[in-house]
């Protein structure tokens, strides 16, 4: 079996509005994952688009994409699982690359969030969940994760505070990222005075949609040994599945779909959770990395919380986590997201993460979660 | 007559289980069970996976279950806006039937608490439109 590696990786800025075109956004991604490289589009196999369609004007924006990119006559689709949409993307490439059918593959995520009015943007909101038996309650995304929230404070004494202990480490670091769209620190008290969305989630709880692009080039193991100067293997591909109903869901302390597609990828990797030595985890909400500790295994069933409440995830601390602001800071333009986490961790193993770089950095991990805990996808980088 | 009618803002009409309304309308919340291997749906459903059957009769979700989780809605979608604040909970009964909806008014959100007992009980809401609640068993 031919082994597969990053060659190249980029985003755009992310932004509440980026004023551009969805095909000049993703060209911004695109040019900065192909700089540098000794290939051209011509060498481009096969490219893969990613984005949650309900928020797209454009139907089938994968055929414009390619266009833009003049990438045809090679084949070019779209896949989507919300959230995770370019995680599923890199998953895709990686099996076409392995089955031998393409030599190099390129993934692009976006999101335009902009391109909806308000109105149309709340009107999607409300067809997240089952719009039989749930959406018709008035169920969103945070109230999802809320009452994963209010369980895992219940059944193990997290706190809010803890919860905003997530928020003011990736705020410092995304102070320092250019590319994120909420650039300020935050203290707890910013964080704990904040309004309430859906208890016990608060405004800084959450990130925000956004505006942006992700781009991430795939190749076959003899040719990235070729075209780039530090190949980053992917060794570890994990892909898992819940229920899209809130009542389907076995454990509300607990992202099952994130823990399956960790064990999945793991195994692969031949890793374990203590080899890794930065993650990118999905923290669309401050529970939501906590949840992410523990389904990952940084930390045991319930301990979570501690391991922010002891800077464990910063930086300097055993498992540095969101390094880069995490999508609380960066924000979070849906279908661009997972390209973004990935290219942070490539950077950070090629020794490139000048704004907060992990010292000796060799192997990392990208968890990437579609939906309320409905599409967990985890992905292991090796330098 | 279909789903249209029912919850707070409806998406679609058409399902094979629609009769779920009309229970509704009876003052009954039901479930089903598949006729052939017994498996038991709660979100209701015809359709068995596991024995490939289209075939299951309903049965009514009765007696206390325990609230697991709840959160207090602030900002609600389209169709909402006026709804908020609202509190969305996820209910364990017998039988392994795991419930979502939305708990009675009556309840102040200091006053909830993980492990209550509660019930399950149609409202009919304005506009002639019915949904089901959860009310302090």
């Amino acid at each position: 079996m031919e082994e597969v590696a990053i060659v190249g990786v980029g985003q755009s800025t992310f932004t509440r509005k980026c004023g551009v075109s969805v095909r000049e956004l993703c060209f911004q991604a695109y040019k900065e994952a192909m700089e540098g490289l000794d290939i051209t589009k011509d060498d481009i196999d096969a490219s893969i688009v990613c984005s949650a369609p309900e928020y797209d004007k454009q139907r089938t924006p994968s055929g414009l994409i390619s266009e833009y990119l003049e990438l045809t006559p090679k084949p070019t689709f779209y896949v989507e699982s919300v959230c995770s949409s370019s995680s599923t993307g890199l998953r895709v490439a990686w099996s076409l690359i392995k089955s031998g059918l393409h030599k190099v593959v390129a993934v692009i995520g976006f999101q335009k969030m902009s391109e909806l009015t308000s109105r149309e943007a709340a009107e999607r909101m409300g067809r997240g969940g089952d719009i039989i038996w749930e959406s018709p309650f008035g169920i969103t995304m945070p109230a999802g994760y809320a009452m994963y929230a209010r369980a895992h404070m219940a059944k193990y004494d997290t706190t809010e505070e803890q919860m905003a202990m997530v928020r003011v480490k990736n705020s410092s670091y995304g102070a320092r990222n250019p590319k994120a769209n909420y650039r300020k620190e935050l203290s707890i008290d910013d964080v704990m005075n904040s309004d309430v969305i859906t208890s016990p989630l608060k405004m800084f709880d959450c990130c925000a949609n956004c505006d942006g692009s992700s781009s991430i080039i795939v190749a076959r193991g003899d040719v990235a040994k070729r075209v780039s100067k530090i190949p980053i293997w992917v060794i570890g591909v994990g892909a898992a599945t819940d229920t899209m109903t809130m009542s389907g869901r076995k454990s509300v302390t607990g992202l099952e779909c994130s823990q399956e597609a960790a064990r999945q990828a793991y195994e692969m990797a031949g890793v374990k959770p203590e080899d890794i030595d930065v993650a990118e985890v999905h923290d669309c909400f401050t529970i939501s990395e906590i949840l992410a500790y523990e389904d990952l295994g940084f930390a045991k069933p319930g301990e979570g919380a501690r391991l922010i409440e002891e800077k464990q995830t910063y930086a300097d601390g055993k498992i540095p986590v969101n390094v880069d602001g995490g999508l609380l800071s960066k924000g979070h333009p849906i279908g661009a997201t997972g390209g973004s986490q990935i290219r942070t961790i490539v950077r950070q193993l090629r020794g490139e993460a000048t704004e907060a770089q992990v010292k000796g950095a060799e192997i990392g991990l990208v968890h990437n979660v579609g939906g309320v805990g409905q599409y967990g996808n985890v992905t292991i980088l090796r330098r | 007559m279909g789903f249209e009618s029912f919850g707070t803002v409806s998406f679609t009409a058409e399902a094979k289980v629609a009769d779920f309304v009309t229970y509704l309308e009876q003052g009954k919340v039901m479930a089903t069970q598949c006729k052939n291997c017994g498996a038991k749906y709660f979100p209701p459903q015809m359709d068995c996976p596991r024995c490939l059957s289209t075939d299951a009769e309903w049965f009514e979700v009765k007696g206390s279950g325990k609230l697991i989780t709840y959160t207090t809605v602030q900002y609600g979608p389209s169709g909402f806006e006026n709804d908020a604040p609202y509190t969305l909970v996820i209910v364990d009964f017998a039988d392994g039937l795991r419930i979502f909806g939305r708990l009675s008014r009556d309840i102040k959100e200091s006053d909830i608490k993980i492990g209550m007992d509660v019930k399950v009980v149609p409202v009919k809401l304005a506009d002639d439109r019915i949904s089901y609640e959860f009310q302090r068993a």
